[in-house]
């Protein structure tokens, strides 16, 4: 899989590491979410046959996150974003 | 029909016109007492010992596509009860021994082979964890047997002892371990069960579960509507498209492991090997040809394909440990899809839905599991409580802290 990196453009998916579903970026916050929350946050996953957001790292480049929108059933890469471009958008670390 | 030695002299003698199909094809009536949704290893097994082993009647297994097609006829056919975590290993034992005794239980050549599987050691510190899980094995009632370097040599003379990285010391060995003739499983069950007179329904695809008022009334399928008292859910990788009819949501992802066969060769590997610390395992088939694989792809998938990153490095793996395997050419290769669960363990329980129980988040370890898989589930769907070797595989044991994590690796699907 070839991953179009936003700002270094077209690089192997071998150079990344993958942590999953990008609704991770979403962390409850942890004064005040139930233990619930953040059971439903760990461990529990949406796990789409289709389209699906997912977090990769560019360990072996420019350590930047991603947030790459692929196709599960194909393979094909749809999007691929600035993982601190969406948390920003999501009103994450402002 | 029973299937015996007299019984091929007799249809030799005739003409072979006394055979027959192995089982029916049957219309799916408009309700059961209990709906098996997956007509897999796991599947079909739990249909068979919930007719013969808990006297059950008018049982369905829907099928999306053919009996035996996914997962079961997609593996690398090792069986082993070579575990560690005292939730896991009571389990594995049972289905090891279930194995034992398969293939009289149904009357069926499954090839039930215990070849013996060795797991290579390189380190004192990985002597030390083998010596561990050889301990908590033969606690359980499993066999285990610590072989030093000279004993692995003689039986495998020409593996790579003196890699520079990975020097091989000795193994941990379980003799009753081997290898199954994995399509032969399903379609053992899937005789067996049909016998006992399950309907095996196949082209048969879900595509909704009527829910009311917290209980199960049955599915939706590709055929129409089919009622049920309970159903039971043993997909798979689909368990989470599977599960989402019922409006949950899994500690699960999907992701596709690849396997590969080499040409025939003559015979050079009489066991099956593991070599952990490299992520290759290998053994070889009655027909010659290496079967061999190592680690998940990594990434979320339903494929059933994966791609060439992990053909090298499984590769690799392989002339690391045993280089003359860069003279065999590669005949195959091919992908499943694994339900990953959080902690690398599986799920054998009741939902918060009346009537609606699953199987599920085998991970890459599903095939060897399949007799006992499907017996307690079966328990399960029975008798409304699990069975004494599967307590532990709950769906809340994320939540109470209570995870059976054989790799310590945490809610990381794709490490474990």
């Amino acid at each position: 899989m070839i991953i179009h990196h936003p700002i270094l453009g077209p690089r192997d998916a071998q150079e990344f590491v993958y942590l999953g579903d990008a609704s991770l970026i979403g962390r409850p916050d942890g004064l005040t979410a139930s233990i619930e929350d953040f059971h439903n946050y760990t461990y529990l996953r949406d796990n789409p046959a289709g389209a699906h957001r997912e977090l990769w790292y560019h360990e072996q480049g420019d350590r930047s996150w991603l947030v790459v929108t692929r196709n599960t059933l194909t393979h094909e890469i749809l999007q691929v974003e600035l993982a601190r471009d969406v948390a920003r958008a999501e009103g994450r670390s402002k | 029909m029973r299937y015996s030695g007299f019984r091929i002299l007799k249809e030799a003698l005739t003409g072979h016109k006394g055979w027959g199909h192995a089982w029916r094809d049957p219309e799916p009536q408009a309700s059961y007492d209990y709906i098996i949704i997956g007509g897999g290893g796991h599947g079909l097994a739990t249909a068979y010992y919930l007719a013969k082993e808990f006297k059950q009647a008018r049982i369905a297994v829907l099928e999306k596509g053919y009996l035996g097609g996914g997962n079961v006829g997609r593996n690398t056919t090792i069986i082993r009860s070579n575990y560690l975590l005292d939730g896991n290993e009571p389990f594995y034992e049972f289905s090891l021994k279930l194995w034992e005794g398969l293939e009289q239980d149904f009357n069926y050549n499954a090839m039930v082979s215990q070849r013996g599987i060795i797991n290579l050691i390189h380190t004192d510190a990985a002597r030390d964890a083998a010596t561990r899980r050889g301990n908590a094995m033969i606690l359980n009632g499993a066999d285990a047997e610590l072989l030093n370097r000279d004993q692995v040599r003689a039986m495998y003379p020409f593996l790579n002892f003196d890699n520079a990285r990975f020097p091989i010391k000795g193994a941990l060995m379980q003799r009753r371990g081997g290898t199954v003739r994995h399509d032969a499983v399903a379609w053992g069950y899937a005789r067996g069960a049909d016998g006992l007179g399950v309907d095996l329904i196949q082209n048969c695809e879900v595509t909704g579960m009527r829910i009311e008022n917290g209980k199960i009334l049955g599915v939706e399928t590709s055929r129409g509507f089919i009622g049920a008292k309970k159903v039971g859910v043993a997909v798979a990788g689909s368990s989470s498209k599977v599960m989402a009819h019922a409006g949950m949501r899994l500690p699960m992802e999907s992701h596709v492991l690849q396997a590969f066969v080499s040409e025939g060769l003559k015979p050079l590997i009489d066991g099956v090997m593991t070599f952990g610390a490299g992520h290759f395992y290998v053994s070889q088939s009655d027909k010659g040809g290496l079967v061999f694989g190592g680690d998940i792809d990594g990434y979320n998938s339903y494929a059933q394909r994966g791609n060439l990153p992990v053909v090298e490095d499984v590769i690799e793996g392989g002339m690391a440990l045993m280089p003359m395997i860069g003279r065999a050419r590669l005949l195959r290769t091919w992908g499943g899809i694994m339900d990953m669960s959080m902690d690398g363990s599986p799920i054998i329980d009741k939902t918060h839905i009346d009537g609606l129980y699953f199987n599920g988040g085998w991970c890459y370890g599903g095939f060897k599991a399949t007799p006992a898989s499907g017996w307690c589930f079966a328990h399960l769907l029975a008798k409304d409580e699990p069975h004494v070797t599967a307590k532990a595989y709950r769906f809340d044991r994320f939540l109470k802290g209570l995870m059976i994590d054989e790799k310590g690796q945490g809610a990381q699907p794709n490490l474990h």
